[in-house]
């Protein structure tokens, strides 16, 4: 059930006051758990969960020809499946705007920030490089399934181990691994999504949090630069508001980051 | 006796047992067909759920989601697969055919009873005082399974939250409740007491751990 | 299965003939669902979500006489060596429906008119036996979710590695070249033990059929004990 209207009148009134149901501050994330090699088919994976929320991402490679603008880099493809187990406002079928949208936003998080190292990842320019498909999937909905996604996606990369691959026949062998990690950069990004329910901003909405916000904007950044950035939904903001996230996002990144930074590794 | 079955197990045997709720007769077996707490009193065996969705009978009060507006009525959400319908009729005060929608509108809350559940759904009434539209407050959803433990005997157990917490609160049976205060802290504190019972549902004396978990609470 | 053949037949696990491998079960894993549960088999893992019985979209599917059971089985991508895309196969479709029709003989579903009880499955991680591993789960989230059932359902794979006969087939068993090769009988029993699924490719004669079927009973109760136990665990009477 969506939530009801009176308790998102309750949640802004409490706001107002300077508090959030769950007791935490504005900029705090809820707790995070992260378990690496969730799915030892892959080459690399990781289950997330904050709070309620839980979802699993997985990395899996394979070889093919480079996508004709970019002869020497990596390919890489992010898709979501916001699953119907996860919740009942899920249903089976063709990928929703939700999850494609979701999907987009850490991709480009993911590829802008250049966190991997695609050009590391060519084998022959212009004729065969390697191909990175990150899958996330929603496991339990409880609200900022965006923000878990980005962790997982992370923590995944970061788990991930290279295939062998047969110079001679030109392909994976699959089920077989080098101990060579995926070629990823030091600084991590982090895509952290702001909340606008009534006058204030919070991060890693509640689903009744989530429900009561009007709009939302997602940043991703490592250590203060920024390569990514989404507004969705159908409400306005004034510049002020907008450089109010701004200067929020780092002092969050910084958080967030000491809080995970040990089940990164 | 008190366990834990599960569905196909055979909870007692003997031809003077009788198969009471959530249970089937085979042959001399009393066989359970949920996943729940079986029970025995004077030979009649029957199985609590623990879990499972809300099932809805006669003479419930509920609390419910207006989820759509007819021309004769307000469509409502009570967490039950089959619908919930509020008919004109079944209002307190007259209202004309064009004005249901000031009365409650779409997303509006309310407690209702249910007087009637027929093949075309579940028939609500809100005439009776202390129902009707729910202007503010906090609603929470616990498992309908858990709500006679909530209440407590003769509403014993609501009562002692309600005077710690100073809050209006209503717990309808499909799970749903609401929570009125003076004060946003006092609703959460409410809510925070009722998971404490929700969470504990299964210890004997839970009167007295609600006592104790108030005290050590208390502000 | 000649007594010799078994003391010498070496699993490539090192697992005895007729041993299943760990199991594991736990209910409650998706807080959202109205019944959830974990099955695995060794590495192979799958997780369940139950949720109604609710109302049936769209209307015109509904079944008034009973309810409906959907089941939807499904891999993730990165669950298999190599990726799976995402979204139905025609293997998944034709494992929804075969699930489907080994879980609803224990169902109630007489008591839900018209509704609509969903139950979804995951494969988290694949080591052969999945549709099976995602029965033990599905049978398990139905329990959790309240709904009446006239028993419980238990899902084993049975394999013929060659002539020897084998309980819970792994990928490196399914994959079996010697001989005359892997068969693979996937079947589910009820607790009283009759059979709601049996499936069968590869090669073997009736009388080694027979025998399949009887280790097949026998895992079965093992599996729900696994299950039962999950079950009864899940709850602390804190007595």
């Amino acid at each position: 059930m969506e939530t009801p209207r009176i308790n998102q009148e309750r949640i802004r009134k409490y706001l107002e006051q300077g508090k959030r149901f769950d007791g935490r501050e504005f900029d705090e994330f809820r707790e995070i758990i992260i378990e690496t090699g969730a799915s030892k088919k892959a080459e690399g994976s990781a289950r997330v969960r904050i709070g309620k929320t839980e979802v699993i991402v997985g990395v899996k490679m394979d070889v093919a020809t480079p996508y004709p603008d970019s002869p020497n880099k990596g390919n890489l493809m992010v898709t979501t499946e916001l699953l119907p187990l996860s919740s009942d406002r899920f249903e089976s079928g063709p990928p929703s705007i939700e999850s494609i949208e979701l999907a987009r936003i850490i991709d480009r998080m993911i590829r802008e920030s250049k966190f991997i190292e695609l050009e590391k990842l060519c084998i022959k320019e212009g004729e065969k490089v390697w191909n990175i498909s990150i899958d996330i999937y929603s496991i339990n909905a409880d609200g900022d399934l965006l923000d878990a996604a980005g962790i997982g996606t992370i923590a995944a990369l970061m788990n991930t181990k290279i295939p062998k691959y047969n110079e001679e026949t030109g392909r994976v062998v699959f089920g077989e691994w080098t101990n060579e990690r995926l070629p990823v950069k030091k600084e991590v990004p982090l895509s952290i999504t702001f909340h606008k329910i009534g006058n204030h901003f919070i991060v890693d909405p509640t689903q009744e949090e989530e429900d009561a916000s009007e709009t939302r904007v997602t940043i991703g950044s490592a250590d203060g630069v920024i390569s990514s950035m989404q507004k969705g939904n159908h409400v306005s903001l004034s510049v002020e508001e907008l450089e109010h996230i701004l200067d929020m996002s780092e002092k969050v990144w910084k958080h967030l980051i000491s809080k995970i930074d040990k089940s990164l590794k | 006796m008190r366990k834990i079955v599960i569905p196909g197990e055979i909870i007692e045997s003997g031809e003077s047992y009788l198969p009471g709720e959530g249970t089937e007769k085979k042959g001399e077996d009393i066989v359970s067909v949920k996943y729940g707490l079986a029970e025995e009193s004077n030979k009649l065996v029957k199985v609590i759920p623990l879990s499972g969705v809300y099932l809805p009978r006669r003479g419930n009060v509920v609390i419910g989601k207006v989820e759509n507006i007819t021309f004769n009525g307000w469509v409502v959400d009570i967490g039950t697969a089959d619908g919930a319908f509020l008919s004109l009729s079944e209002v307190p005060r007259y209202i004309d055919k064009n004005g249901l929608d000031e009365l409650m509108g779409i997303g509006d809350m309310m407690i209702a009873k249910i007087v009637e559940i027929n093949k075309r759904g579940i028939d609500l009434t809100i005439k009776v005082r202390g129902l009707g539209k729910i202007e503010e407050g906090l609603i929470i959803k616990i498992n309908s399974n858990k709500v006679p433990r909530v209440i407590g005997k003769e509403g014993s157990m609501i009562s002692i939250i309600k005077d710690e917490t100073k809050c209006d609160i209503t717990v309808g049976q499909n799970g749903l409740v609401w929570i009125q205060g003076a004060t946003v802290e006092d609703e959460l504190f409410a809510k925070k007491a009722i998971m404490f019972i929700v969470e504990n549902s299964f210890v004997e004396g839970l009167t007295e751990e609600v006592k104790k978990w108030f005290e050590k609470n208390k502000k | 299965m000649a007594k010799k053949d078994s003391e010498k037949f070496e699993r490539p696990d090192g697992r005895g003939v007729d041993e299943t491998r760990k199991m594991s079960a736990k209910v409650g894993v998706i807080k959202n669902a109205d019944g959830s549960a974990m099955f695995s088999f060794g590495d192979t893992i799958a997780i369940a979500a139950v949720y109604g019985p609710r109302k049936m979209h769209p209307q015109h599917m509904q079944d008034m006489e009973k309810g409906t059971l959907r089941y939807n089985y499904n891999m993730l991508s990165f669950s298999v060596t190599e990726r799976i895309r995402p979204g139905p196969s025609r293997r998944s479709q034709e494992i929804s429906k075969i699930s489907q029709w080994a879980i609803e003989p224990v169902v109630m579903i007489d008591k839900f008119p018209g509704n609509v009880i969903d139950v979804y499955v995951s494969i988290i991680q694949a080591n052969a036996s999945t549709r099976c591993a995602g029965i033990n789960a599905a049978a398990l989230a139905l329990a959790h979710a309240g709904i009446p059932m006239k028993d419980m359902v238990s899902s084993v794979s049975i394999g013929k590695l060659d002539k020897q006969l084998v309980v819970d087939l792994s990928k490196a068993e399914e994959d079996w070249e010697e001989g005359e090769g892997a068969t693979d009988i996937p079947i589910t029993m009820t607790g009283e033990g009759k059979v709601t699924h049996i499936q069968l490719d590869g090669k073997i004669g009736t009388k080694q059929l027979k025998e399949a079927i009887k280790l097949a009973k026998k895992a079965c109760k093992d599996i729900y004990e696994v299950q039962k136990a999950a079950l009864k665990e899940s709850v602390d009477l804190k007595e």
